[in-house]
């Protein structure tokens, strides 16, 4: 993961839960696939009914594709739940750009590969406006450089990334093989801190 | 320059500090259950990896189970399979499983406290937000996901970047009617439902002091709610006489040792927090929430926000709330008819919860239209209660006594509230669906649930003392 250039689907609501992202009955599942067609299962359908989509929520929307999902400030709070980040993910986006991301989120969203683009509010809403006026709006993410550009402005911003999590996420690394290989160092922890 | 509680606990746990990047932390505790963790124990499976340290983790079922007929075979097939799945992930890892029919079966947030199993200066996680509960014993717990469960059963870390510090003091004496989950509740309207991200806050003041543990789980488990890693609160005398004795807490010489240690565990005079905030225990009275966040909490005799009163950017997101949740912007609170009442959850189904609600309703009936589920947050609290008797109130006054589990928290398993129904709920989401599609959720202490119970309205407990 290193360039990312795609459409985007808007979605304009603050403070959206992991509970919205994919509701606790659809958590019954035992593998990480499947849930991205129950992401946002209530404010897609009418009556919990798949025939019955919702015309003005976004994710049903034709105007709206690509793989940059751009929501409101406080996106992911609430439950821990990683079907969250997998329900996106399986949706087929590989970015989420918000004004505030909820921390356990943001850590899920890294462990698979979805990559949480932070921006201030003001240019959160400078997206919303491109995006809206044009749907063929492009972003475009640069995830070594740390910047987001709305391409047919030009304009851009810079993000934050963890220096460890860009690495592993530029090299396909995940967390548990760094902490496997760690495995001597931890045992050794343990000894020392029994020794206290 | 002093320590804080949490920089004491946190620099004891760090294996490791990766340069520019976050740190290896060690977990001593990891609590699991059915839903969360089955994708943790694939990864397992995956790399042919054992669980590292199964004597430290424990396990139990919870979110995904019945709260009636719990003797007999699950009728949901996904419900049935998720529950059997750590089963035997559990009998394959050797790892300790309090399951449905074990007499410590129960929430997972309720049954480590209670066993002994949390304990001062540990550090906890569990794949579950509300582990912040265990945050009341001075603890660094926090919620993970799947992801990081599979990290820590298999190497007993995680790799965590230090979060910034907020003290939050509420000193002064509770006015009468005010529990815990009201100053919980009133802290999350102050600094709204993102307020604290990106921070663990430590509770401390009087009015804390002054809380059972109980109390300080209720207030802890809801740290997660303003956006906090989690919340903590020093140990001190009221947690030692809650532990002791308990079956897996320290006992004779290493009690003592254990003790000494866990003085140690305070905030030091001159520590400095990255923020911190002071509030005045009397200006607390019992809360209600009117929205679909945590945040949007008022005090009972109040009326819900005109919408005129809020900055511009707001308004659009308010009025959703209140268009999902059928009520009025500048309508008072009081007097809101419910239809349904739940007292339960990690927030709120301990055997102190129970009590309080049992000794208001003796000799009262519930209202007619209203159903009420009393759920028990484990088989301890639910044999405690049949003990005292509180069953025999509860079904005097025509509530139902459920058995053990996250019941109606979550909309997960089959407690749910039906669509457009109201349900003043002792829990921590007021999301919208979160107790069931379309179902619409106030959530309010024990005793403020207690009083719609038997009036049927959202009403104010101190008109009852």
């Amino acid at each position: 993961m290193q360039h990312i250039k795609s459409r985007a689907v808007p979605v304009r609501i603050e403070n959206i839960d992991t509970d919205q992202i994919i509701p606790a009955r659809f958590l019954k599942a035992t593998s990480r696939e499947g849930f991205g067609k129950n992401l946002f299962r209530d404010w897609r359908y009418e009556n919990d009914d798949e025939s019955q989509p919702k015309k003005d929520f976004a994710l049903n929307d034709a105007r709206w594709s690509g793989t940059i999902l751009v929501a409101g400030k406080n996106f992911g709070c609430g439950s821990s739940r990683e079907h969250a980040a997998w329900a996106i993910k399986d949706a087929g986006f590989e970015v989420v750009v918000s004004s505030f991301f909820a921390d356990i989120f943001r850590n899920n969203a890294l462990n698979n590969f979805l990559l949480p683009v932070q921006v201030s509010e003001p240019f959160l809403q400078q997206i919303f406006e491109a995006v809206e006026a044009d749907p063929t709006t492009e972003l475009a993410v640069d995830l070594p450089a740390q910047t987001i550009t709305i391409t047919s402005t030009a304009t851009s911003e810079g993000f934050d990334i963890n220096p460890y999590k860009k690495t592993c996420l530029i090299n396909g690394y995940d967390d548990i093989d760094y902490l496997i290989n760690m495995m001597p160092e931890i045992a050794a922890f343990e000894a020392n801190s029994a020794a206290h | 320059m002093g320590k804080t509680l949490f920089d004491k606990i946190w620099e004891s746990h760090v294996v490791k500090t990766i340069e520019g990047g976050p740190s290896v932390l060690y977990i001593d505790r990891h609590f699991i259950h059915e839903v969360t963790s089955p994708q943790a124990f694939n990864g397992l499976k995956k790399r042919g990896m054992p669980v590292f340290r199964p004597q430290q983790v424990v396990a139990t079922a919870d979110h995904n189970v019945p709260t009636l007929n719990q003797e007999l075979p699950i009728r949901e097939e996904l419900s049935r399979k998720q529950v059997d799945m750590l089963v035997k992930n559990c009998a394959e890892f050797g790892i300790e499983l309090y399951g449905l029919g074990h007499p410590y079966q129960g929430i997972v947030h309720v049954i480590g406290p209670e066993l002994g199993v949390t304990q001062p200066g540990m550090t906890i996680v569990c794949g579950d937000s509300h582990t912040s509960t265990h945050g009341a014993f001075g603890t660094i717990a926090f919620g993970i996901g799947t992801s990081e469960v599979e990290m820590v059963l298999t190497t007993q870390c995680l790799l965590q970047s230090r979060p910034k510090l907020m003290r939050i003091n509420v000193e002064g004496e509770l006015n009468q009617g005010v529990l815990s989950k009201d100053i919980i509740l009133y802290i999350i309207s102050l600094l709204s439902a993102s307020g604290a991200t990106g921070y663990f806050v430590e509770y401390a003041g009087s009015a804390i002091r002054s809380l059972s543990m109980e109390g300080r789980m209720t207030i802890c488990n809801m740290s997660i709610e303003m956006g906090a890693r989690g919340g903590l609160i020093a140990p001190d005398e009221t947690t030692y006489n809650y532990m002791k004795g308990r079956e897996f807490a320290p006992a004779g010489e290493v009690w003592e040792k254990a003790l000494a240690y866990w003085r140690t565990l305070h905030t030091d005079d001159d520590a400095v927090f990255d923020l911190e905030i002071n509030i005045n225990a009397a200006d607390i009275e019992p809360m209600v929430t009117y929205g679909t966040n945590p945040g949007m909490g008022i005090g009972v005799s109040k009326n819900i926000p005109a919408q005129a009163s809020l900055p511009e950017n707001e308004r659009g997101n308010f009025a959703k709330a209140l268009q999902y949740m059928g009520l009025m912007d500048g309508q008072p609170i009081k007097g809101q008819p419910v239809d349904y009442v739940f007292i339960g959850s990690c927030t709120n189904s301990r055997i102190e919860d129970l009590r309080l609600v049992a000794e208001f309703v003796r000799g009262k009936q519930k209202a007619e239209n209203v159903e009420v589920w009393i759920v028990p947050g484990s088989k301890q609290v639910e044999q405690a209660a049949r003990a005292e008797g509180l069953d025999q109130v509860f079904e005097a006054a025509g509530f139902m006594l459920r058995q053990p589990g996250c019941s109606a928290c979550l909309g997960m398993n089959e407690d749910k509230i039906p669509a457009g129904k109201y349900c003043i709920s002792t829990s921590n989401r007021n999301f919208e669906g979160r107790q069931g599609p379309n179902a619409r959720t106030l959530l309010a202490s024990p005793l403020t649930a207690a009083v719609a119970a038997v009036t049927g309205f959202v009403g104010d407990i101190r008109e009852f003392i």
